[in-house]
């Protein structure tokens, strides 16, 4: 039986989808700014912004309806629960990506992080795209290799970090630019955190397991009989 | 502990229920859902021997309360429903009995006869069902006078009078507005306290709202039983998760 409310999570699917294109697209945009010095490049990353922030208002209001007059349980829960989370980490990806357009007359050329940065903006656009790939699709395993790859863009992240710290101690001259890749690479490193986050809900929607913070979900070792 | 093992109902050869065995813990609500036909009734109406008057009906495999076989040799059905009250989707008072005597009618029906303690049980029974501040002053009226949710609440109230272990409730609140079904799920939390709940609800917010473990039939077959929160928000079968976010039933 197809229900009406199933093309109205299909419409939340897709609203979905749409923004987190966006976003991707806004990415692309922050990362060739970045390389080229567009200027028009980063206008068109703040521009997106604000569609992406229309279509974040417009998918709240669609989750707090669907909660409210279709009491949903079980899946459709998970999933409007989990949107409900998704929604704000894809927004914060659109305004790290603006936070980096705004550095790009400050950074470009970004010579003195070196390949490492494009390395990182590719590995951070990777993790977005398969943790959209993994909701669209229902794909666990892919939502769990963007997990595993966190740890990856940390610690080129760190690197970098390094790097830049030493150009700065090498050539005081630098400081300005280098202070301003740093905000980048930091930024970067957030959007991997955001997308890490949006593979986490997508496996709470795909198997009811909550991954979060799973030190604290670590069982004590048994003590054994007799203990 | 109500339970049953391997317990099949059959009607003229035909099996409603087949092979089910649930436990009811004590002092929990249970809910029990499935679609219509799907032999949730039948079961529960097995749990206080209501089939015994069933011309063809056969129950098979054992209900035991507190490790006792209800359907032994030995007992006796009035008593049996002393121990195991019901409540049913429509309202049954006795409508040619006042308010009070519709409380006191299972006790009555025991032998009891002292007019203090069936005031007192009275008077316990429908505080206990939330109904004692609405009727104090027309205990002597005709129950039809009641709203339908009083109606049901005095139902309960002559289900408790007689100290039941287990209280089974057919739909109780399918009949009533919102007010008067919010009434109800409050009293299951205070009875809770006191006596275990079997519930047969075909409205999932309300099994999801009121219950401690719900199970789910199907096909006369118990197809999933667990707790409530973990059934609503992840159950393991695909039939549950069907049946219970509308995409069947």
């Amino acid at each position: 039986m197809v229900r009406h409310f199933d093309s109205e999570l299909q419409d939340l699917r897709d609203g979905l989808m749409a923004m987190a294109g966006q976003v991707e697209e806004m990415i692309e945009l922050s990362q060739a700014a970045l390389r080229e010095g567009s200027a028009a490049k980063a206008e068109q990353v703040k521009a997106l912004d604000r569609l992406v922030d229309e279509q974040e208002l417009k998918l709240d209001q669609a989750c707090i309806d669907l909660l409210a007059l279709q009491a949903p349980i079980a899946t459709d829960l998970r999933l409007i629960a989990s949107s409900l989370k998704i929604i704000p980490e894809i927004e914060r990806i659109g305004d790290h990506c603006c936070n980096i357009a705004r550095r790009v007359p400050f950074a470009h050329p970004p010579v003195l992080a070196g390949d490492a940065m494009e390395h990182l903006a590719g590995e951070t656009r990777g993790m977005v795209r398969q943790a959209v790939d993994a909701f669209v699709n229902g794909n666990a395993g892919l939502a769990r290799e963007v997990i595993a790859n966190d740890d990856r863009v940390d610690t080129l992240y760190v690197q970098i970090y390094k790097d830049l710290l030493r150009a700065m101690l090498a050539d005081p001259l630098c400081i300005e630019r280098a202070s301003n890749l740093i905000i980048i690479i930091k930024n970067w490193e957030r959007i991997a955190d955001q997308a890490t986050n949006i593979a986490e809900e997508v496996l709470f929607i795909l198997e009811g397991v909550n991954v979060k913070h799973s030190y604290l979900q670590e069982k004590p070792p048994d003590p054994g009989p007799g203990a | 502990m109500l339970a049953c093992h391997d317990l099949q109902i059959e009607f003229n050869r035909v099996p409603v229920v087949r092979g089910i065995s649930l436990d009811f813990p004590a002092r929990k609500i249970t809910a029990i859902i499935g679609p219509s036909g799907c032999g949730k009734s039948t079961l529960l109406r097995a749990f206080n021997r209501m089939h015994d008057l069933t011309p063809g009906a056969r129950v098979t495999g054992t209900v035991t309360l507190d490790g006792r076989d209800i359907y032994g040799k030995a007992e006796d059905a009035v008593l049996v429903r002393r121990r195991i009250g019901m409540v049913f989707q429509k309202p049954n008072p006795f409508p040619t009995m006042s308010i009070f005597d519709n409380v006191i009618a299972g006790l009555r029906l025991v032998g009891v006869r002292n007019r203090g303690t069936l005031r007192e049980a009275a008077e316990s029974a429908l505080m206990d069902a939330a109904l004692w501040d609405e009727v104090k002053d027309r205990l002597k009226s005709n129950p039809m006078s009641l709203s339908g949710g009083q109606q049901q609440r005095l139902c309960i109230a002559r289900a408790l009078a007689v100290d039941p272990k287990v209280l089974l409730m057919d739909e109780p609140c399918s009949a009533l507005d919102p007010i008067a079904t919010a009434k109800i799920e409050e009293l299951l939390f205070r009875l809770r306290e006191r006596l275990s709940v079997v519930i047969v609800t075909h409205n999932m917010q309300q099994a999801a709202r009121v219950s401690d473990y719900t199970a789910f039939l199907w096909m006369g077959q118990l197809i999933e039983t667990g707790l409530t929160e973990k059934m609503f928000t992840n159950p393991k079968e695909r039939t549950t998760e069907d049946y219970i976010t509308g995409r069947f039933g």
